[in-house]
C-alpha cells in the first residue's frame, strides 16, 4: 500500500438524476434476471445456493458418467431426450423449492406492494415471475445435455459428420427441455403464489407431482389399452413423459396413438397455469 | 404545480367501511405532514395517489396524472417508503436499493452507483453491503426510504417513516426527511399520528379524520395564530376563570392551566388577568405568550368548520 491515499471520497451531495428512465419492459426484464439469479441462490445467503446449485451439480455429473457408458457400451443408453424425461423428477423438486423462494417470500415480506409502487404493472410482475421459473428450470435441463454434448462431440468416432449429429440431437433435447421447464413452471407457480409460508408452497407443489404418480401408476396398470395409455395424463411427469414420446420417440412412458393428447394437454396446462397467475396476482392486497 | 389534488375523493372497502368521505384538497410542494389518528385514511390516500387502489368516488390527480389511467408515468416519479416491513431478509442492502432502481427503470450502471450514493445518503456506510435480515430497526427503516429515493423522484410519500424507532432514531429520520425536503429539493408528503413531531419538519400540514378533511394550511400560516395567552396558577383555576369570563374574556381550560384569548387590547388583557390573580388571591406560575401549538388549531375548529374545509 502506498502511504498516501490514492482516493479520497467527496461530499458533492445530492444529485438529481437527468438521465433517461427506462419503462415499464426494462422494469419488466430486470424483475425477470433478477429472478433468474436468485432461483440459483445468486445474491442471497450461501443456504439459498445450496439446493439448486447442488441438483444442477449433480445432474451435470450423471450427465458426464452418461458420456463415459455411452461411449463404452455399443448402444446408447440415454440421449439427450431421455435426459429431459429421467430428470424430470429432479425437476420438479427444483420447481418446488425455488417456485416458493420466487413468490412466497414476497407476499411474505409484502414486497409485492412496493414492487406495485413502481413502473410496473401485477400482469408485468406475474409474467416475470412465470418466466423466470421457467428459465431456471430450463437450465436445468439444458446444463447436463450440453454435458454430454460435449462429451460426445469430443469422443465421437465420425468427425466432423458425428458432431453435427449430435448436435441435431442436443437441439431435439433442448426443445423437450423447454416443453419441461414450461409445464413445470405453469403448475409450480400459481400454488406457490397462494401462500406466503414457503413450507406450504413446496408442500402443495410436491402433492401435486408426487402424489398423483402412484395413481397414476395404478391406472395404468389396471386398465386396457387407452386406459393405461392416457393414465399418464393425470401426473405432470408421466405427462411430460408423454410428450417425450409423442414429439421424440424417447421417454419411458406408453402412449400409444394418443401422442398429440399428451401435446395438448401439456399446452393447456401452461396456459391455465398462466392464466391462474394472472389472476392470482390482478387483484393483490397492496 | 400542484403535487396531489383530489376531488370529493372516496374510497370505500367493499361497500361497507369507509376509508375516505368527500376529500377535497391541493397539496402544494414542500414537506407536507399528512396527520390524522390510526385508521383516518392517511395510508389510503397515499395508496390512491400511487394508483395501488382505484378511488369509488371523485377524482385524484398526482403531478398532474391520473394514477389509475396514467400510473406508469406518476410511480415512475413518485417514490413510496411504506408503513410495514417491506424488505427480504436475505439480501444484501446494496443489492436490494440497486435492484428497486433497477425496476423504476434507471440503467444497470446508473442503478448502482445511485443505490450506494443513497444508502450513504441515508446514513449507511459499509454496513450496506451486509443482509437486511441482521439489521436493526432503524436501519431497516433507513434501507426503506434510500429504495423510495434511489431513482430521484418528484415526490416522496412517507408512510409512518418513523414507526418502531426509539425517540433518537425518530430524531434522526425526521431529519433526514428534512433534509431531502430542503436540501434534495424533493416534495414529502409525510404521513404521522404525532402531529407533535412532524410539525417541526414540514411546511404544511393536512389533518384528516375518519376519510374526511379536517384542515389544510401552510404552517406559516397556522402558526400566525397566537393570540393565545397561557395562564397557569397553582390552585384550582375554576374561580379564575369564571372572574376573567365575567370580564369579556374568552378562557378555555387546559389540563391546569387556562387559554385565554387576547383581546383587542393586549395590554388589557395582561392587566386584567395581573388584576385578577391580585384580587383572588392566587399565586401566578406561569404566563406567556401561546404558539407553535397547532394540534390546537386543530382541535379549536368549530365542527361546521371542520367539515366543510
Amino acid at each position: 500500500m502506498p502511504d498516501t491515499p490514492t482516493g479520497v471520497i467527496h461530499d458533492i451531495g445530492y444529485q438529481r438524476y437527468e438521465g433517461p428512465r427506462l419503462g415499464r419492459g426494462y422494469a419488466t426484464r430486470s424483475l425477470f434476471t433478477r429472478n433468474v439469479r436468485a432461483a440459483y441462490g445468486l445474491g442471497r445467503s450461501a443456504w439459498a445456493k445450496v439446493l439448486p446449485i447442488g441438483l444442477l451439480a449433480a445432474a451435470s455429473i450423471a450427465a458426464l458418467i452418461l458420456v463415459v457408458v455411452n461411449t463404452q457400451l455399443p448402444i446408447e443408453v440415454i440421449d439427450y431426450v431421455g435426459i429431459a424425461s429421467t430428470f424430470t423428477y429432479a425437476a420438479t423438486v427444483f420447481v418446488a423449492v425455488v417456485a416458493p423462494e420466487l413468490v412466497s417470500t414476497d407476499l411474505r415480506n409484502n414486497l409485492v406492494a412496493l414492487y406495485l409502487s413502481r413502473p410496473l404493472r401485477p400482469r408485468d410482475y406475474a409474467l416475470a415471475k412465470l418466466a423466470a421459473l421457467a428459465t431456471a428450470t430450463f437450465v436445468m435441463f439444458a446444463g447436463p445435455m450440453v454435458v454430454l454434448f460435449l462429451g460426445m462431440a469430443f469422443s465421437t468416432d465420425n468427425g466432423f459428420a458425428g458432431v453435427i449429429e449430435e448436435f441435431g440431437g442436443l437441439l431435439a433435447g433442448l426443445a423437450a427441455a423447454a416443453i419441461h421447464a414450461a409445464v413445470l413452471a405453469a403448475i409450480a407457480l400459481p400454488f406457490a403464489s397462494l401462500t406466503g409460508r414457503r413450507v406450504f408452497a413446496t408442500g402443495m407443489i410436491i402433492a401435486v407431482s408426487l402424489l398423483t404418480a402412484p395413481i397414476s401408476a395404478i391406472l395404468q396398470t389396471l386398465s386396457e389399452d387407452a386406459g393405461g395409455q392416457l393414465a399418464g395424463l393425470i401426473n405432470p411427469v408421466n405427462l411430460l413423459n408423454g410428450v417425450d414420446r409423442w414429439l421424440f420417440d424417447g421417454g419411458v412412458f406408453d402412449v400409444g396413438p394418443y401422442g398429440a393428447v399428451y401435446g395438448l394437454v401439456s399446452l393447456l396446462v401452461i396456459a391455465v397455469g398462466t392464466a391462474c397467475t394472472l389472476l392470482r396476482y390482478r387483484k393483490v392486497k397492496p | 404545480m400542484v403535487l396531489i389534488e383530489t376531488d370529493s375523493l372516496e374510497k370505500r372497502y367493499d361497500d361497507k367501511v369507509t376509508a375516505l368521505a368527500d376529500l377535497s384538497v391541493a397539496i402544494e410542494p414542500g414537506i407536507v405532514g399528512l396527520v390524522g389518528v390510526n385508521g383516518a385514511g392517511k395510508s389510503t390516500l397515499i395508496k390512491l395517489a400511487l394508483g395501488l387502489l382505484a378511488p369509488t368516488g371523485g377524482s385524484i390527480r398526482v403531478l398532474g396524472h391520473d394514477p389509475i389511467a396514467d400510473g406508469e408515468a406518476v410511480r415512475a416519479r413518485v417514490g413510496y417508503m411504506p408503513e410495514h416491513d417491506c424488505l427480504p431478509p436475505d439480501v444484501i442492502a446494496a443489492e436490494f436499493v440497486t435492484h428497486m432502481a433497477r425496476v423504476s427503470g434507471l440503467p444497470a450502471a446508473t442503478a448502482r452507483e445511485r443505490a450506494s450514493e443513497t444508502l450513504r445518503h441515508v446514513g449507511l456506510y459499509e454496513e450496506r453491503y451486509r443482509r437486511i435480515g441482521g439489521y436493526s430497526t432503524g436501519m431497516k427503516q433507513r434501507v426503506k426510504l434510500a429504495q423510495a429515493l434511489v431513482h430521484d423522484p418528484e415526490l416522496l410519500l412517507l408512510d409512518e417513516p418513523t414507526n418502531g424507532l426509539d425517540p433518537e432514531g425518530r430524531r434522526a429520520m425526521l431529519d433526514l426527511v428534512h433534509r431531502i425536503g430542503s436540501e434534495f429539493g424533493i416534495s414529502v408528503v409525510v404521513c404521522s399520528h404525532l402531529l407533535g413531531e412532524i410539525e417541526r419538519i414540514c411546511t404544511s400540514l393536512v389533518a384528516i379524520d375518519a376519510g374526511r378533511l379536517l384542515r389544510s394550511a401552510t404552517l406559516s400560516s397556522m402558526t400566525q395564530h397566537s393570540d393565545l395567552l397561557m395562564v397557569e396558577i397553582d390552585e384550582d383555576p375554576a374561580d379564575l376563570a369564571e372572574f376573567l369570563g365575567r370580564h369579556g374574556l374568552e378562557v378555555r381550560k387546559d389540563k391546569r392551566s387556562l387559554m385565554v384569548r387576547i383581546g383587542g387590547e393586549p395590554d388589557e388583557t395582561y392587566d386584567l388577568i395581573r388584576d385578577a390573580v391580585a384580587e383572588l388571591d392566587l399565586s401566578l406560575h406561569r404566563l406567556e405568550q401561546h404558539r407553535h401549538q397547532v394540534a390546537d388549531l386543530f382541535r379549536d375548529l368549530p365542527t361546521a368548520e371542520a367539515t366543510h374545509a
